[in-house]
């Protein structure tokens, strides 16, 4: 088993390789569309960004998050969201934040994977809905930014604890596995 | 008309029914699941079945729900019922979304803002069906956006036949790709008007895979649909395998002689349902329905 200790510096995410499976432990954030106009738009206006999000991995996630009597958070369920839907947001956004992996489902696009070619960073492919696992792998709760977006969009930080499994479904060389399958694909009827 | 005599309210069976649809698959869909485990070749592919089956293992076991997307739940009342139930739907609704808890997905469609309860204009979404019969049935459909985002409908020519319709099915999930969360199970409505194209490709979700289509020209297009997807190489994730369907179910109805009206409606791997039957002599719950 191949666990990854973030955060993760750019010679590790461009020794990954397509297709392979890893397991993320230590700081993660969650963004989804709400998370990525806003930081987008806070970078643009020179507006404070919350710290976490520097050399970040963001999972594409909106979790079911429980609080306690004692003010404090915790998972209940969390996976992850449709990665295309921040297609157009990503590009911009690694650079900007020197994103080093996006967990999702999925995949992006082309733009994304010119991106984390040009820049460093990998997609990292979670299995859809299997959101009890990996709440589990979440572990810890640690804070939450921007809880005003509401749960689903909130950014939310994690330590985390074997996050997985993880395929290495877009690489640092720009190469997609979603593309590969994409081109294969058999449309008889 | 003779109104059935609750044996529990409303309110109560439909956190019940929220609460099973969420936290429990499904066993057609479950052996579904298993039997796609067991001839899938690709490594990537077997690695994404067996995280979703470990995963609805410890959901069922925890009492939590198997995905955080906890949808929009759709409710179909059948039987007979009076114009009370809505209220009393909405209430479960909110108490079921702090008791599981569920995640407050609802949000106003422009400004976006979220009151955190699944309620708010329009919602929940109730479709009835008044009948004869002498019970009340009351089934949820919990649809995550992942895969209601990939829902088409087309107004093909009636000259485009039944090539045309495969044609749009297997275009319709092939372009989907990933993010409906396949294997899926394929829900396609045939005829009828526009919007009630629609109902019906989504009502074929609730009808259990293990239940066989009564039409034996639809039981075909099924079974031609779940080679044709299968064979497609798209996968689990969209990260290639053979096993991209789990099942594909059919509705049809009449249409206009100039229309020929095909819609697809996905259900991801996680597709949850939930119904009770309620009669004088007490509840039934069962995870499927044929409306």
């Amino acid at each position: 088993m191949k666990v990854l200790r973030t955060p993760l510096d750019e010679a590790t995410v461009r020794s990954l390789k397509l297709g392979e499976t890893v397991y993320l432990s230590g700081p993660i954030v969650t963004g989804r569309d709400e998370m990525h106009i806003r930081a987008l738009e806070y970078a643009d206006e020179g507006k404070d960004v919350p710290e976490c999000l520097q050399g970040a991995v963001i999972f594409h996630c909106g979790p079911i998050m429980r609080r306690s009597d004692d003010g404090s958070w915790s998972v209940v369920a969390a996976g992850p969201t449709t990665s295309a839907r921040m297609n157009r947001l990503e590009p911009e956004m690694i650079p900007t934040f020197n994103i080093r992996a996006i967990v999702g489902k999925g995949g992006m696009g082309r733009e994304t994977a010119e991106a984390m070619r040009d820049y460093g960073c990998v997609y990292l492919a979670a299995t859809g809905g299997a959101a009890v696992s990996l709440a589990e792998g979440l572990d810890r709760c640690v804070g939450v930014e921007w809880e005003d977006l509401g749960m689903a969009e909130a950014m939310w930080r994690f330590e985390a604890n074997s996050l997985g499994p993880l395929i290495v479904a877009m690489d640092a060389n720009g190469e997609s596995l979603y593309e590969k399958v994409n081109s294969s694909l058999v449309r008889d009827v | 008309m003779t109104v059935i005599k609750l044996s529990e309210p409303v309110e109560d069976i439909v956190v019940n029914l929220l609460r099973l649809a969420n936290t429990k698959l499904p066993a057609d869909v479950g052996w579904a699941l298993e039997a796609a485990a067991g001839w899938e070749t690709s490594e990537v592919a077997y690695t994404q079945l067996g995280a979703i089956m470990e995963n609805v293992k410890k959901a069922e076991h925890m009492g939590l729900p198997m995905c955080q997307d906890t949808g929009i739940p759709v409710f179909y009342v059948r039987g007979r019922f009076d114009s009370s139930i809505a209220a009393e739907i909405a209430r479960g609704v909110e108490r079921a979304t702090r008791e599981i808890p569920l995640r407050p997905n609802t949000v106003d469609p422009i400004t976006r803002e979220n009151h955190g309860d699944n309620l708010g204009e329009g919602m929940p979404l109730i479709h009835y069906i008044p009948t004869g019969d002498d019970f009340t049935e009351i089934t949820v459909l919990p649809k995550g956006a992942g895969s209601e985002n990939m829902t088409r409908l087309t107004m093909l020519n009636p000259a485009d036949g039944i090539e045309g319709v495969k044609r749009f099915v297997v275009d319709a999930v092939l372009d989907a790709g990933g993010r409906p969360c396949p294997p899926s199970i394929v829900g396609v409505g045939i005829g009828g008007t526009s919007d009630r194209c629609v109902e019906m490709a989504k009502e074929a979700l609730l009808i259990p895979l293990d239940e066989e289509n009564p039409d034996p020209t639809l039981r075909k297009l099924e079974e031609e649909l779940f080679v044709a997807l299968n064979g497609s190489g798209l996968g689990p994730m969209g990260l290639g395998g053979s096993t991209t369907a789990l099942g594909v179910r059919i509705r049809r109805c009449a249409c206009h002689t100039a229309s020929l009206p095909v819609a697809v409606n996905i259900g991801c791997w996680a597709t949850r349902r939930a119904s009770a039957r309620i009669t004088d002599h007490g509840v039934d719950y069962a995870q499927g329905a044929v409306l």
